[in-house]
């Protein structure tokens, strides 16, 4: 998701106060929240002239907005990178118009160390969606499958560690103001978050399939 | 006390069933009573000439509803913000007259009792009423409310009750979700020392015809909705569709008598159906007994174990929503503080038996809340919610902050029918998003944007919101262009649109046309003056709309004269028409409607022959089977249909019956000797 370039709305983290860190605290996140609602949420302003109601409006939404974005790891750090420079959904603007010119629904460019293992996935989910079509069952295809979510859940709690570890050097370099470790770093968290949101992806797709 | 009167907000619950005001007073909230002393008022609103006022609300309505069913109106509620197709379903059991000619898209129009009224009109009336109640309650005007809607209604359906209030001349400071306002009433934040409570509490509100279930989280006073889910078709209605069907196949099959094509014994039944339900929550057992035409009489008894077994299906239907609402949460059922119970259909212990289950509250030593009345809960919150918006210090309020969500994703629709997710389900509002838009020709001057709301993958399957057309962007090579466009949901979880194109600077237009809905302009018109001169409202809106129906008349027959078949005719049917043709003429001038339908009735019943033939001839014009199109097929007219009929308690059909879940029902007929159908001639 893009987001905003509104003029002078400041960005989520000095909204909070926070310095462009990953790794926050998520109660003292929320106790921040919860003092900032009282203030600016729109209930408080009910009874004032239609301009502050409407500020009201503004800025409480961009508080909701903030705290539903740091709140959530991935969206804080996608929202980091973006803040760096980085759109997330340029990584797929090539499958979009891929898409867009075959017609066809997006699909995302797998990293390519999973090509294969990907191809043949998508191959078995299509038999088990065929098997279901039909009213069958296809035993051997739901044991691959069933081995495939496995293997793919596990890439995923594996990649959130790793994750974490990065969020650590990320703000460590901040700290230190190490410009080009921060810049590996981010480079870093950009592929993760790709082969992430793939295996997230498959994983979805296979437990559907075998529902 | 010494509350300025000025600053006064009311908290109103706007019911399918009941409506009811509330206020604080001395820091509690209180239910205001109407003349009669009940705090309740029956959503049912009639246009009838012999109420006193030419309309009547609330209980005096419900005695319309049982003489003269076309001239009154209830469950109207399930009709707000919704389209055509989307109520196709509902005229099969509520006896809704919709309007001829009403195109997809369009808002939805009633015809009760001679006038033409929209679903938020209808809803007016009611607010009007529950305003006029306050007003008398505290000696002064009342113009400002807070309104509950069922925290599941999307943008459409809120749109709607806003325009409501607006058009009982309310200022409508928020929509509160019911949940939320319950919530609030049973103050849970608090211990019963003043101390604040921490806690994660669950609201099941289950209505008459709506379902929600509500997860927050509470912390010093700010109640934080984590999720939400629901039903808005769902309720005690469903429940008493299923007896319904019950006694119409009884009925039919032990008396041969088709009670569905009476309407005033259809809710007549309906009425007695409602009462052995309210009965069944307290008795083991209940009679249903109604006098037929003709002095015959039905009467059957029905057992708590054969109704648990009849309804089971529709409660169970509750359980979906609460267990995806935790899911949402994060949450297990265990981690469920306190569940709080709302809404009368809560009254039925086999509701109250599942949804402990669910919640495992009696492994863990712990009770569902109904200390407050399920009827009045919503009502009370609002209140509280109305003061903390009043602006006024209250101790009671100040701390007080409700962060309530938007119960359905906001999307718009992307290549290949898409939905491309904007806002998550479940977000805090007021939420927003921010989107980017481009051309794909050159010099492109417009972009049509799709909203939808809902979770569903294809836009087919979402609720359409609006349709925007953003124009007068700078001619530019394709893909050059950049328009912002900022989707903001408010406080009351109604959606607002800004657009602007970022290369040239300028502010693109948006031109909403939202799906569903009534514009401005048309809200402006709809405004009713007070209670009071409702009356002389109506007298000119009777007489208006039967000019207009004169007006159609004269010229579809006007023309019939140019047709082949007028020869058909005989010189004294001519004569006889163009008589008929010019008092209805004369009587456009007229002032009082009675005397305009009169003459349409002479012309309508001259014409009949006209009619006739013309029909033969394939000629179809205007005249004729145009009073005979009415949606319905009058009340229930499909309710008795093989695949909702349970037939529960015809023995004659246990064995032919297939379907599994009855089945219980079925047995448990068969093995209780003592609740055979009764059906005498006396
Ligand atoms: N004692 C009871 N047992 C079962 N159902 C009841 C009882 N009392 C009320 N109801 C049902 O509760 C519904 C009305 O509940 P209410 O909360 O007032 O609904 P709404 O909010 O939709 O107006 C109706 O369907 C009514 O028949
Ligand atoms: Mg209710």
């Amino acid at each position: 998701m893009s987001q905003a370039n509104t003029l002078a709305a400041p960005d989520y983290f000095s909204l909070f106060e926070l310095p462009r860190h990953l790794n926050l605290d998520p109660s003292a996140l929320e106790k921040t929240f919860y003092a900032k609602s009282r203030r600016l949420h729109p209930d408080r302003f009910a009874a004032r002239p239609l301009a502050e109601q409407e500020a009201a409006l503004a800025a409480s939404s961009q508080l909701n907005d903030a705290y539903r974005t740091l709140k959530d790891p991935i969206a804080r750090t996608e929202y980091l990178l973006s803040l760096e420079g980085v759109q997330m959904d340029e990584q797929s603007r090539a499958a979009t118009d891929a898409a867009k010119a075959a017609g066809t629904a997006k699909k995302q460019v797998a990293p390519p160390d999973l090509l294969e293992e990907a191809f043949e996935l998508n191959m078995q989910l299509e038999e088990m969606r065929m098997a279901k079509k039909m009213g069958e069952d296809d035993p051997a295809t739901r044991t691959e499958l069933e081995g495939a979510r496995e293997r793919f859940t596990a890439m995923l709690h594996e990649l959130e560690d790793k994750l974490h570890a990065l969020w650590n050097d990320w703000d460590t370099h901040t700290e230190a103001g190490e410009e080009a470790a921060k810049t590996s770093t981010r480079d870093a968290m950009v592929a993760l978050l790709n082969r992430r949101s793939y295996a997230r992806n498959l994983v979805r797709d296979v437990n559907e399939a075998l529902d | 006390m010494a509350e300025n009167t000025q600053h006064r907000v009311v908290g109103i619950d706007l019911g399918t069933t009941n409506s009811l005001v509330a206020i604080m007073q001395g820091g509690v909230p209180v239910v205001i009573p109407g003349e009669d002393g009940s705090p309740i008022v029956p959503s049912v609103v009639a246009f009838d000439q012999e109420t006193h006022a030419g309309f009547a609300v609330g209980n005096a309505a419900r005695e319309v509803l049982l003489t003269a069913p076309g001239n009154a109106v209830y469950s109207v509620k399930r009709l707000m913000g919704r389209d055509l197709a989307d109520v196709e379903p509902e005229l099969k059991l509520f006896p809704f007259k919709l309007a001829d000619g009403l195109q997809p898209g369009e808002v939805l129009k009633l015809n009760i009792g001679g006038l033409t009224l929209t679903p938020p009109e209808v809803s007016a009336y009611v607010l009007l009423q529950l305003k006029k109640n306050a007003e008398r309650f505290l000696g002064g005007p009342v113009t400002k409310a807070v309104i509950t809607v069922p925290a599941y209604f999307n943008d459409a359906q809120r749109q709607a009750t806003k325009d409501a209030g607006r058009i009982a001349g309310l200022d409508v400071l928020r929509l509160v979700n019911e949940p939320t306002a319950a919530a609030l009433a049973y103050g849970l934040d608090k211990n019963a020392d003043g101390s604040a409570r921490e806690g994660i509490i669950a609201v099941y509100d289950f209505g008459g015809g709506t379902f929600d279930i509500s997860i927050l989280k509470l912390h010093e006073g700010i109640f934080e909705v984590i999720s939400t889910g629901g039903d808005t078709h769902l309720g005690g209605d469903d429940i008493d569709n299923l007896l319904l069907a019950v006694a119409i196949d009884d009925i039919r099959g032990d008396l041969g008598v088709d009670i569905t094509q009476d309407p005033a014994a259809m809710q007549a039944l309906r009425k007695v159906v409602i009462e052995a339900k309210i009965e069944l929550s307290a008795a083991d057992s209940a009679r249903l007994a109604v006098e037929l035409q003709g002095g015959r009489l039905y009467a059957r008894e029905i057992t708590r174990a054969q109704f648990e077994g009849l309804i089971a299906s529709v409660i169970e239907r509750t359980a979906a929503p609460v267990r995806q609402a935790l899911k949402d949460a994060d949450l297990s059922p265990e981690q469920i503080d306190e569940v709080v119970m709302v809404g009368g259909s809560t009254r039925v212990p086999a509701v109250r038996t599942l949804v402990s289950q669910l919640f495992g509250l009696e492994a863990r030593g712990k009770k569902l809340h109904t200390e407050l009345n399920p009827d009045e809960v919503v009502a009370l919150g609002a209140a509280v919610q109305a003061q903390i918006l009043s602006g006024t210090e209250h101790a009671v309020t100040n701390d007080l902050l409700l962060l309530d969500v938007t119960p359905l994703s906001l999307g718009i629709e992307a290549l290949g029918g898409v939905v491309a997710k904007i806002i998550q389900r479940n977000s805090t509002i007021p939420a927003s998003a921010t989107e980017h838009f481009t051309t794909g020709v050159d010099g492109q001057t417009t972009v049509a944007i799709h909203v939808l709301q809902g979770e569903r993958e294809l836009a087919k399957d979402c609720r359409s919101l609006a349709r925007f057309d953003l124009k007068g962007i700078p001619p530019m090579v394709a893909g050059l262009p950049r328009i912002e466009v900022k989707f903001l949901i408010d406080a009351n979880g109604i959606l607002h649109v800004s657009a602007r194109e970022q290369r040239s600077g300028q502010q693109a237009q948006v031109e909403v046309k939202p799906t569903y809905g009534l514009t401005d302009e048309q809200v402006e018109t709809m405004i009713l003056d007070s209670f009071d001169n409702a009356e002389s409202d109506i007298e000119a809106r009777l007489v208006i709309e039967a000019r207009n129906e004169a007006n159609t008349i004269l010229e579809a027959t006007r023309k019939a004269r140019q047709q082949p078949v007028w020869q058909q005719l005989t010189a004294d049917e001519h004569d006889a028409i163009n008589a008929a043709l010019t008092s209805v003429e004369a009587s456009l001038k007229s002032e009082d409607h009675k005397v305009i339908r009169n003459t349409i009735a002479q012309l309508d019943q001259h014409t009949r022959r006209l009619a006739e033939l013309m029909m033969d001839s394939a000629v179809s014009g205007a005249l004729g089977g145009k009073k005979m199109a009415t949606a319905d097929e009058g009340l229930g007219g499909e309710i008795g249909a093989p695949t909702t009929a349970p037939h529960a308690f015809a023995p004659a059909q246990i064995s032919e019956s297939e379907d599994s879940s009855p089945a219980d029902v079925l047995q448990a007929a068969e093995n209780d000797p003592e609740t055979p159908a009764e059906s005498t001639e006396d």
